[in-house]
């Protein structure tokens, strides 16, 4: 991992997949089972699905475009 | 004037934490399993990054200046995360609620300008000098008095400014989630100082861009979904005038011609000068945290594009800040659960313990439980805690380069080798957090402390404005003009300080009216500090023997031949996007005027 140097972008599309898969995933389970958090107003927008969604793509695609050993 | 007192920044409203602490009422937000393990994943990938960034951290120029090696994306952005700490998000979101849009003021012209002639005009002589830091940039200028005053200073100013961020993360995690204060100094200070201390300045700059992408992250829902339920800007602003009867809430300029006929008390004079100058540039242009961010750039261009860059990300910041403010005014409703309570003052919430009473200041974290459930509520939370841990490590790493490179170095131990001063830097990071952490308690067993530390950026900040200025535009400026400017100034500022901190009657002197209020003084106490530190160099330096012009090449503006820059398409180009800047900035302005 030292010989070649990861960019700071990896790390952050990392950071970014992991909270999108978390998040997108709790989306999935809220939205199936109707299990809303007591107290959470406009969760009829189902805002875990979306915005882990938009987390996840963006991290996958920083994981991807950055990944250690890439060329460019 | 002012209804706000700056602290450590250009940009932090006053909160008093331990009244904060003391008349909490139930936490503000309950996590669950997920929340919590998003913030354990969020301190163990900064501690990764600590330890994978330790094998590039070997040699000096690596570990201080992160082998200058940033591009302009990753300075720029560090640059402008190093300032935007939680306290900052928190309090300006309360001071939106409070004033409205004019809080906004001070992320525009209370940095902007200030940014792009950093980045336009003054960056070429701070990278072309090859100095490690703005007292080291004293040092080539003026010599070795002027570097040690400012050394000490900035030393003695970051140590315990970092002290004070710990304790006000400890205090906010307290109050928002109920968490021990011990248990979150414990763990944000052994955090900051693994990450920072194992990977020098480059470790501190990758955790700031990381904080940055998660202060948005976490943040930026909350004006989203407000924004909403509000029916949009036209129906947030709708509510509001129905709910406070004014629309002054939503005029950045039109309403500050008198003290009298904005929400906030302030007049356009103090706003544009003051702020926009004094305590602006000062802060923007000579603050060591921010600038060492950009001294880190790998070239020329790149460290003038950082600036600007940055400041594109601080005009939107409003967006996370003020709005969350202004929302919290459109959707009052208390009867509602997780609903926005009437907020009041800290004064007030202190007057009547028991009563479950909510300050302005706590309108983000109450808008974050509003809309967040679990996981992205600890989203929201690890935004709070990255801003903490970012301040934190801004300022130790700040702290290290100085107390190695300005004080250690040349006037404790001149020939050593590079790793004795690696090892110099790495230690003097752990001891430095040591040192914050002393002075948390300190400062949680003695709140008057706070306002004394608080007090040190904006005492030391004018005369440093003054020397660095004249410095690097005036060739006739000597050693001694630049020193004693700087000397004097400082104990000129900090005896206006004492003067009114003994007898607050004093303010009216000082601030030149007797409606002033505490930032009156602040901006009125930099202005006067400025000036006499200013005059004080050119008398000084008009009775003493400057240095030939030769000695000045690349220190001073007319004395420097910058190196030539590649050639690049004009979209490329600083004097480009800096245009760009300008014309976003006065639309911004004019928009909301």
């Amino acid at each position: 991992m030292h010989g070649s140097k990861i960019p700071i972008w990896f790390f952050i599309g990392l950071l970014l997949t992991i909270y999108g898969v978390l998040i997108f995933g709790y989306g999935i389970y809220e939205t199936a089972t109707g299990n809303f958090p007591p107290g959470v107003q406009l969760t009829r927008l189902h805002t875990p699905l979306w915005w882990g969604g938009v987390l996840l793509l963006l991290g996958l695609v920083y994981v991807i475009k950055f990944r250690p050993g890439k060329s460019d | 004037m002012f209804g706000l007192v700056p602290a450590s920044t250009v940009s932090i409203p006053h909160m008093s934490l331990p009244s904060l602490l003391a008349f909490a009422a139930s936490p503000l937000a309950h996590l669950g399993a997920l929340d919590i393990a998003v913030i354990v994943i969020y301190f163990a990938m900064v501690i990764w990054i600590g330890f994978y960034l330790k094998g590039q951290s070997n040699t000096s120029e690596e570990f201080f200046m992160a082998g200058r090696e940033m591009t302009a994306w990753i300075a720029g952005l560090s640059f402008v995360s190093a300032n935007l700490g939680s306290l900052e998000l928190m309090g300006w979101a309360g001071s939106a609620y409070q004033y409205g849009i004019l809080a906004t003021n001070w992320y525009w012209i209370g940095a902007i300008p200030a940014m792009v002639f950093l980045g336009l005009v003054m960056m070429p002589f701070y990278y072309v000098s090859k100095t490690h830091s703005v007292p080291g940039y004293l040092d080539l200028r003026f010599g070795g008095e002027a570097r040690t005053v400012a050394a000490v200073a900035f030393a003695l100013e970051m140590i315990l400014m970092s002290g004070v961020n710990m304790f006000a993360m400890a205090v906010v995690m307290k109050v928002v989630l109920g968490w021990d204060i011990n248990f979150s100094i414990i763990v944000s200070s052994v955090a900051v100082a693994l990450y920072v201390g194992l990977g020098g300045l480059r470790s501190a700059i990758f955790n700031e861009v990381l904080q940055f992408v998660l202060i948005w992250g976490g943040a930026l829902l909350v004006p989203i979904l407000g924004l909403y339920q509000a029916g949009g800007w036209t129906g947030m602003k709708h509510n509001i005038i129905t709910n406070l009867h004014s629309d002054s809430y939503f005029h950045l300029w039109r309403d500050t011609g008198s003290f009298t006929t904005n929400p906030m008390g302030v007049q356009w004079t103090g706003i544009v000068f003051g702020l926009g100058f004094v305590i602006s540039f000062g802060y923007w242009t000579t603050d060591f945290l921010v600038v060492q961010r950009v001294l880190a750039a790998h070239n020329l261009r790149a460290a003038r594009m950082a600036p600007l860059i940055g400041s594109f990300f601080k005009m939107a910041v409003p967006f996370i800040v003020i709005l969350p403010g202004l929302l919290g005014l459109a959707l009052r409703d208390p009867a509602v659960a997780n609903g926005i309570p009437h907020l009041v003052g800290q004064d007030v919430v202190a007057a009547n313990p028991g009563a479950e009473l909510h300050s302005y200041n706590e309108i983000l974290p109450l808008m974050m439980a509003r809309y967040l459930g679990p996981g992205l509520l600890g989203l929201g939370i690890t935004a709070l805690i990255a801003g903490f841990m970012s301040g934190m490590a801004g300022n130790v790493s700040a702290f290290s380069t100085v107390w190695t490179y300005d004080i250690y170095r040349p006037l404790i131990n001149k020939k050593a080798t590079d790793s004795h001063y690696v090892l110099v830097g790495r230690w003097s990071i752990f001891i430095g957090v040591l040192v914050s952490i002393m002075a948390a308690y300190l400062v949680m067993r003695a709140q008057g402390i706070m306002d004394y530390v608080q007090a040190l950026f904006s005492i030391f900040v004018a005369p440093l404005l003054a020397a660095i200025l004249f410095g690097m535009f005036w060739k006739r400026a000597t050693r001694w003009g630049g020193f004693l400017g700087l000397f004097l100034g400082i104990i000129f500022s900090a005896s206006l300080f004492m003067w009114v901190k003994l007898n607050p009657a004093n303010l009216r002197y000082v601030a030149l009216s007797d409606a002033a209020k505490p930032m009156a003084e602040n901006v009125f106490r930099a202005l006067w500090a400025f000036i006499f530190a200013a005059v004080v160099i050119v008398v000084v330096s008009m009775v003493t023997k400057p240095r030939p012009v030769a000695e000045l090449d690349g220190l001073v503006y007319g004395a420097t031949k910058l190196p030539t820059e590649e050639w690049v398409p004009f979209y490329k180009r600083e004097w480009f996007w800096a245009a760009l800047v300008g014309v976003i900035f006065v639309a911004l302005n004019v928009m909301v005027w």
